[in-house]
């Protein structure tokens, strides 16, 4: 990207400016470009998406009016928002309420640097990625805090500590349970990680071993906890605290805080799919185009994060609020527990097979198959209990 | 000690069992019709065209057949409506000048159309009144005076005037009989097909 400036400079584009001012004024356009060509465009239709998942499962019909099926319903949503009137509490603390929701946009927009899209399309494999990750994601925790103090509000201040407190628990599981593929690879840089998986599912770390299929699961939840998505939502639990933080919020910041928090639910995705599901590999050796190769990539890497996605959609639609208490004990009791179990067990395991077991891949992806046998058995137990309509349509 | 750990990982299974069997009851919902209907343009039929003739919705009045009795406006426990029926000062018959309704005011208690001794005054199925004013509630039915109606000893002769006599008659017939459930059970059915 340097070197493209560098080029434009010497064609004389910019006229006489210095250096030092164009460079950081590239950034900041192609940060734009970034932001709304990419992430806003995925966080509308994850929206779109939440909302008709919800609404199927609800026997509803959901969004379907703006748009071909109502795909362009956050357009919509987010132009309303915009010109709905920026409210300001008199008794707001006004810079910090006023910056609160950038700090929580940055943490969720932060994370899309390490993520790696394909083999090529990667905007910065730091060798520190997964911390960097951890440590940026940490970030919406002080918006949210800043945003709960600064309201003047007990809603958003009860919402903010609760969720100060949650995402301050929930970063040690979620980091004891990223560590066994940490150990496995020997690298924190998130594209070490993808080629140290293979494209078939015996050579995902999902199915590596017991252990890891267990922190998998453990990293997931920990992983809604910190983005707040039901069951973990009592920050902002409607039936309690109105909105949580985000109660005296309206407007442009009203809708960066749901910008935040469903992007930071497609990160959530990604990293579980980089970490565990093998990211963007794919059979090589059927082409030698580059593009093509990168496209289809991109394609399965977003098929393993939406799958991911889908899953948390599933589960809000799903599991009901657990209490505060409840989520402490869970935390606490069970999945730190649980961290460190898996830790050791996994570090036993490379000791036994340095190489990793030859057998045990195969036998994980087996009973996984059988599980989802018996899953899809329940399903059609319940539906021939009711003996409903089906509709398996995805448009309506 | 034992006892204790086997209840921590009681526990821990009857989370993982619950929440895949709540799991699977979510998925067998996810592939259901969804039971509500897009309502006002993707419905099958008119909601208006299935709702049986006692409905009652907003109100209407058919000039042709209306006598200038005022029975509904002395009826009308809100005032909704006004008349006005002024004598034909050559003629000497009755005209009527003036029949507004607020529908923004009735409460659709059909005590008008109870009293209405030919049916003019009724309650049609039209539920829909949304509107951008509280003027435009307001339902002018006389445009120009026109005469009353004047009940004729035996049948109505009149080609134009008897269909419309009828319809109001049905309508008291209607308001007089409990519905019968299941022909309108039966009238839905075929409506619907």
């Amino acid at each position: 990207m340097q070197s493209f400036i560098d080029g434009l400079i010497a064609s004389g584009v910019f006229g006489g400016l210095p250096a030092e001012a164009i460079y950081p004024a590239m950034m900041f356009l192609f940060a734009s470009i970034v932001v709304f060509g990419f992430v806003l465009p995925l966080v509308t239709i994850t929206i779109w998406l939440e909302r008709r998942v919800w609404s199927r499962i609800q026997s509803r019909v959901g969004p379907n009016r703006v748009g071909p099926q109502g795909v362009l319903q956050g357009l919509a949503d987010g132009v309303k928002n915009i010109l709905k009137e920026d409210v300001v509490p008199d008794a707001a603390d006004r810079p910090l309420f006023v910056f609160a929701p950038y700090l929580l946009v940055w943490g969720f927009l932060a994370t899309f640097v390490v993520i790696p899209f394909s083999s090529a399309l990667v905007i910065a494999d730091l060798n520190v990625g997964i911390l960097y990750i951890v440590a940026i994601v940490a970030l919406s925790a002080v918006g949210v805090l800043m945003a709960g103090w600064a309201s003047n509000n007990k809603w958003s201040l009860l919402g903010g500590i609760r969720s100060a407190a949650q995402v301050v628990s929930y970063e040690i599981p979620a980091g004891l349970a990223l560590l066994p593929v940490v150990l496995l690879t020997g690298t924190l840089s998130t594209q070490g990680i993808i080629q140290a998986q293979g494209w078939a599912p015996w050579d995902w770390f999902l199915f590596h071993s017991p252990f890891t299929f267990i922190a998998a699961f453990a990293f997931y939840i920990s992983a809604l906890a910190e983005t707040n998505r039901t069951p973990f939502d009592i920050p902002e639990a409607e039936s309690e605290l109105v909105a949580g933080f985000a109660t005296e919020y309206s407007g442009f910041r009203f809708a960066l805080f749901f910008l935040a928090e469903w992007g930071s639910l497609y990160v959530t995705g990604a990293i579980m799919a980089v970490l565990f599901l093998g990211g963007w590999q794919i059979p090589t050796g059927w082409t030698n185009n580059t593009v093509v190769l990168n496209i289809a990539q991109l394609t399965v890497f977003f098929l393993k994060a939406y799958f991911w996605v889908f899953l948390a959609m599933w589960i809000r639609a799903t599991l009901p609020r657990i209490r505060v208490d409840q989520m402490m004990s869970l935390c606490w009791k069970y999945l730190v527990p649980l961290g460190f179990v898996n830790l050791v067990g996994t570090a036993v395991w490379m000791v036994i097979w340095p190489e990793g077991n030859t057998f045990v891949p195969y036998l994980m992806v087996v009973g996984t198959l059988a599980l989802l046998v018996i899953f899809f058995r329940r399903v059609l137990y319940h539906l021939r209990r009711a003996k409903p309509e089906l509709y398996f349509n995805p448009a309506i | 000690m034992a006892s204790s750990i086997g209840q921590y990982l009681k526990h821990a299974k009857d989370a993982a069992a619950t929440i895949f069997e709540g799991m699977s009851v979510t998925m067998s919902h996810f592939v259901r019709k969804p039971y509500t209907i897009q309502y006002p343009d993707r419905t099958a039929v008119r909601v208006q065209d299935t709702l049986p003739l006692r409905y009652r919705g907003i109100l209407e009045v058919d000039l042709e057949i209306c006598t200038g009795c005022l029975a509904c406006e002395r009826a009308c426990p809100i005032d909704c409506i006004v008349i006005d029926a002024p004598k034909d000062k050559v003629t000497r018959a009755m005209l009527l000048s003036r029949f507004d309704i607020d529908i923004a005011k009735c409460m659709y208690c059909g005590l008008c159309s109870e009293v209405c001794p030919t049916g003019s005054i009724h309650h049609t199925t039209e539920f829909e009144g949304a509107d951008y004013s509280l003027e435009s509630m307001i339902r002018r039915f006389v445009k120009d005076p026109v005469l009353a109606y004047k009940a004729k000893k035996g049948e109505e002769t009149d080609p134009l005037i008897a269909p419309i006599l009828d319809r109001g008659m049905e309508f008291l017939a209607e308001w007089a009989e409990p519905v019968d459930m299941k022909k309108y059970k039966k009238d839905q059915e075929e409506a619907a097909s």
